[in-house]
């Protein structure tokens, strides 16, 4: 008698078991957006695929992409995928795809027309290898920007410089005045990327393409890039007084009137509005350091990791549908800071800096970024050099210059 | 006894063997055959995911034109010189205080071992705020009156490697007062009642007699220090994350850093073969010196 009581327990067990998941699947998603601007952002995300029955179980990996990556990596190669997680489109997932270890989106993405709605069509691509789609494009981010605070010229009594020229000619007067004239965190990343952007604007779009995109060494070599590493020298010499470590921190220093400015990809902008700060009034931006108005079609972008559990499967469909949704789209972004992967729609509570840029990449002033670029390999190697010279004041531009023109020659 | 009845040596202590077996696969398919793997790769060009194609000693030639690996190995010999001098040396004269039959000497034991109770993580933290110029000791300083007062460490390319050998003396000397008192409680008392009678001063019994019989200690003590030395990496990621730029970085450092920031597994092994490789080289001198001479004499 007992034993029947106890079987039908347990077949009642089993059998909410299996009604579950059937109701609502649980999709494990790993991202590394985890300042205050960037969370969010990603519980926009997170509601937007709750509204669908199903569960965004959010799988935040601290330490910015660095420190994330090779923790998503290891999950998918070590046979734990995760239902799906954030890269910056490009070449960091390559590997992965090509192993076979992630999802081909190609049926959806022909389903939805994807190659209509995306825009600019380059994103895409960044998304495609050997003709499949593997990846659901995000947002735009660029590094492109220079983050200015207008209190701080104010306290040193100039006005806000209209680009990186005039900025660098403000630089004593603001060291006077007791400011940090340019935040460059110590993360090695950042000082790479402000090299990269100082490259696109003083260089030019064509010399940023010759040296990343063609490996072009002996031009790395030449005059035109020694004079990229003068401005760095400059960038160098005014950021010497940073004594932090993380992005958002340097950030912090502008927003409070420490520093200057601070050159940094557009997802800085989510630090300003978290602050509570306004566009124009309390900061001002300059793309593409007001000299070179090109931003960059970099981005974070969502993989799918193969799965053989069916019903996580179809609700990767779901949330990939979510994600280019035009509504996700603008609550996303808008939070985010940076510009929403489809054209159709409508910003108009997009703030001053997110506006300028959306006229920039309405007018098609694009190009590609490193990691659309560049295997992780050159990019940490790039890492390495340029945190070394922003750190050492002693070191010349010479063997700098040559140092780096033996990273593209040997770059893949 | 006949022959046929003598137990075959292979089955002598089965019991022992047979629970001994887990730990020699451990030894044999982790170590042996992890680090036999690791070598083979590193002949490769394995990016993200290993594969099989070789490209000859072409990562060990790319690791030795790398100036980050360099910066990295003269920062393990000067780390590593100055814990093991350091450690031993105030470890010792710790121990040997605390060997004058002093009252509280279990609290000042304690006091000296609790730092070694914290990881190498949190050791590097409180010691990344105390040598902070704006929050640390020279803030402190400078607030006292001392206004020209300068101790950044950590923000000094040069001397920042010291900054880091600091923390780790600091977390390490401890557990080494510990095993030398230890070792000098081991030492007979009658050695040195006949020291005082023959009239030898304490420091020159203290050098002459007692290190000397303490070898085996010193030995225990030195393969401890000396492994927490290849190894290190927690403290400086705790402490500079390897700045400011590449100024305190380490082989281990570099080692993953390139196995999964760079995605680029060739390079990290080729790496971490040449760690392997130094300690080998520092080993097995030592260990026949030590095992291999013992059972000749």
């Amino acid at each position: 008698m007992r034993y029947k009581y106890l079987t039908a327990a347990f077949a009642a067990t089993v059998a909410l078991n299996f009604a579950g998941p059937a109701a609502a699947t649980d999709l494990e998603v790993t991202h590394w957006w985890t300042s205050g601007g960037e969370a969010a952002a990603v519980a926009e995300l997170a509601k937007a695929f709750d509204a669908t029955g199903n569960h965004w179980v959010d799988g935040a990996i601290a330490g910015s992409g660095g420190t994330a990556r090779p923790i998503m990596i290891s999950r998918i190669t070590g046979g734990d995928p995760m239902g799906a997680t954030q890269f910056n489109h490009g070449r960091q997932a390559e590997e992965l795809v090509q192993a076979g270890l992630m999802r081909d989106l190609t049926d959806i993405a022909t389903k939805d027309k994807w190659t209509e709605v995306v825009r600019p069509k380059s994103l895409l691509d960044s998304c495609t290898i050997d003709g499949k789609i593997y990846c659901v494009p995000v947002n735009i981010h660029s590094w492109q920007w220079l983050w200015l605070s207008n209190e701080a010229f104010q306290k040193a009594g100039l006005p806000v410089p209209k680009d990186w020229n005039e900025f660098v000619a403000d630089a004593p007067a603001l060291e006077k005045a007791g400011i940090i004239p340019l935040a460059v965190g110590g993360q090695p990343w950042q000082a790479s990327g402000a090299f990269d952007v100082l490259m696109a604007a003083i260089g030019g779009t064509d010399t940023f393409l010759k040296v990343y995109k063609d490996k072009d060494a002996t031009f790395a070599a030449g005059p035109e890039i020694a004079k990229v590493f003068k401005a760095a020298d400059d960038a160098r010499k005014m950021a010497k007084n940073t004594n932090v470590q993380d992005w958002n921190q340097a950030t912090n220093l502008v927003i409070t009137g420490k520093a200057a400015g601070q050159i940094m990809g557009d997802w800085a902008q989510g630090e300003f509005q978290v602050a509570g700060k306004t566009a124009g009034k309390d900061y001002t931006c300059l793309p593409g350091l007001g000299l070179n108005e090109v931003i960059a079609t970099g981005g974070d972008a969502f993989y799918f990791p193969l799965l053989k559990d069916e019903e996580k499967a179809k609700a990767q469909v779901v949330l990939a549908e979510t994600l280019l949704d035009p509504k996700t789209q603008v609550a996303f972004n808008l939070k985010k800071g940076s510009l929403p992967v489809r054209g159709d729609v409508d910003l108009n509570t997009a703030n001053d800096c997110m506006k300028k840029g959306l006229a920039i990449l309405a007018k098609g002033a694009v190009m590609p970024w490193t990691d659309q670029l560049l295997s992780q390999d050159t990019q940490k190697q790039k890492e390495d050099l340029f945190s070394e010279f922003f750190a050492k004041p002693d070191m010349s531009l010479e063997e700098a210059q040559k140092r780096f023109a033996g990273i593209i020659g040997s770059a893949d | 006894m006949s022959s046929s009845q003598r137990p075959n040596q292979l089955f002598r202590n089965l019991n022992a063997k047979v629970a001994s077996i887990p730990m020699i696969l451990t030894a044999l398919v982790v170590f042996v055959g992890g680090t036999a793997w690791t070598v083979l790769y590193s002949f490769t060009n394995s990016k993200l995911l290993p594969r099989l194609t070789f490209v000859g000693l072409d990562q060990y030639h790319r690791l030795w034109a790398t100036p980050r690996w360099l910066v990295s190995i003269e920062n393990l010999l000067i780390y590593g010189v100055i814990s093991l001098v350091f450690s031993l040396v105030i470890g010792f004269i710790l121990a040997a205080l605390l060997d004058q039959k002093i009252r509280f000497e279990d609290t000042f034991r304690t006091i000296f071992l609790y730092p070694f109770a914290l990881s190498f993580i949190v050791t590097g933290l409180v010691w990344q705020w105390l040598l902070n110029p704006d929050f640390g000791i020279q803030r402190v300083v400078r607030d006292l009156g001392w206004t020209s007062f300068s101790f950044d460490p950590l923000y000094n390319s040069s001397i920042v490697i010291y900054g880091i050998s600091i923390a780790a003396l600091w977390q390490g000397t401890g557990l080494v007062m510990c095993l030398m008192l230890a070792g000098l409680r081991g030492i007979d008392e009658d050695i040195w009642k006949a020291a005082r009678v023959d009239g030898i001063p304490m420091w020159k019994t203290y050098l002459f007699i007692v290190i000397p019989m303490m070898r085996p200690v010193f030995i225990t003590t030195l393969v401890i220090i000396a492994a927490g030395i290849v190894k290190v990496y927690d403290l400086v990621v705790a402490q500079t994350s390897g700045g400011p730029g590449i100024a305190s970085e380490v082989p281990a450092k570099y080692v993953y850093d390139y196995m999964f920031f760079a995605q680029n597994l060739g390079q990290g092994f080729a790496a971490s073969t040449m760690m392997l490789l130094s300690v080998v080289i520092v080993i097995v001198p030592w260990a026949y010196l030590e095992f291999g001479g013992r059972k000749r004499g």
